[in-house]
């Protein structure tokens, strides 16, 4: 067989995924603290105020990279979803179910400083408009999920129950996405593009690709931190689980 | 550097949404380290009791 094939039937055993991700982890959690620290001091620091909003501008350095792994976070919940549907593959089932926390954590955290935005520049904490209400959707979605998922017994009966919601939910992610071209809002439009120029200076601009690129480490460092508990429960009679607990027990 | 705190007056709305930004992801990251103590513990009593029944049997 080819040896990436092999490697990915290797990745679906759970001893290997569990002490590959042991060993991943610290450095995951380092370079997001290291990103986090990097793009924060460009975005507080050396970016020059807006000269509409002035300072409150900054809060974009948290609230824009959040809101991008809101949907990020959704789309690799209901791709592993899909694939926990199709073909079964318990590691799926396990990283989908890991990830809605972690993607409803990002969400919260869009709304809430969109709200501590939203008082000084718009004067309201909060408006039912599209941008807005869709994401508060997207809340309401993964909080369905991580629901229904601890509402069902057997485990792996749970997780694809929850995966056929999250991926029934996908369509909010376009709506999420269009909704400040498609409908009148108070939000403004996207100002960093992924095609063509993008409509901020440069100095204001690196610390939030920086950000973006840290909050996906965060993701990764928290989802495999989850997976891997998750997994060690749910094959607690296996023989590699067994011993995992009578070595800690030792070593604690 | 009070002017940096004071953010040109919008310090509340900034530095509360860096305070919410920590406090959200530290729980996130704690969570599992709390669930991996409590999957421990119970795998763990599981085995003893499993090892006692199997003492007073033989």
């Amino acid at each position: 067989m080819n040896p990436l094939v092999l490697w990915f039937h290797k990745l679906g055993s759970p001893p290997y995924f569990y002490r590959l991700a042991g060993r991943l982890l610290p450095w995951l959690w380092g370079l997001a603290a290291i990103g986090i620290a990097a793009g924060l001091y460009g975005g507080l620091v050396l970016a020059p105020p807006d000269y509409q909003q002035s300072d409150a501008f900054r809060i974009i350095y948290i609230h824009v990279p959040s809101a991008w792994m809101s949907l990020f976070i959704y789309f690799f919940m209901a791709v592993n979803g899909f694939i926990a549907l199709v073909w079964r593959i318990k590691l799926s089932e396990i990283l989908a179910m890991a990830a809605a926390p972690v993607g409803a954590a990002f969400t919260f955290i869009c709304l809430a400083t969109g709200s501590l935005w939203g008082k000084p520049m718009w004067g309201t904490w909060w408006t039912w408009d599209a941008r807005l209400t869709s994401e508060l959707v997207l809340l309401f979605l993964y909080l369905g999920v991580i629901g229904l998922y601890h509402a069902i017994e057997d485990r792996r009966q749970a997780a694809r129950a929850a995966a056929f919601l999250a991926l029934i939910g996908i369509v909010n992610l376009p709506i999420v996405h269009f909704s400040v071209k498609w409908w009148n809002t108070l939000h403004q439009g996207s100002t960093v593009k992924l095609f063509g120029p993008s409509l901020i200076d440069s100095r204001m601009l690196w610390p939030l690709l920086i950000m973006a690129v840290a909050t996906k480490f965060a993701f990764a460092a928290s989802l495999l931190s989850r997976a891997r508990v998750d997994l060690l429960e749910l094959e607690s009679g296996k023989d590699w689980a067994r011993q995992i607990a009578l070595a800690e027990e030792t070593s604690a | 550097m009070s002017e940096f705190f004071a953010m040109g007056g919008y310090g509340a709305y900034v530095w509360g949404s860096l305070a919410v930004f920590f406090v959200v992801l530290g729980i996130d990251a704690a969570a599992p380290l709390v669930k991996r103590r409590r999957v421990l513990r119970e795998l763990r009593g599981r085995l003893k009791r499993a090892q006692k029944r199997n003492e007073e049997s033989a």
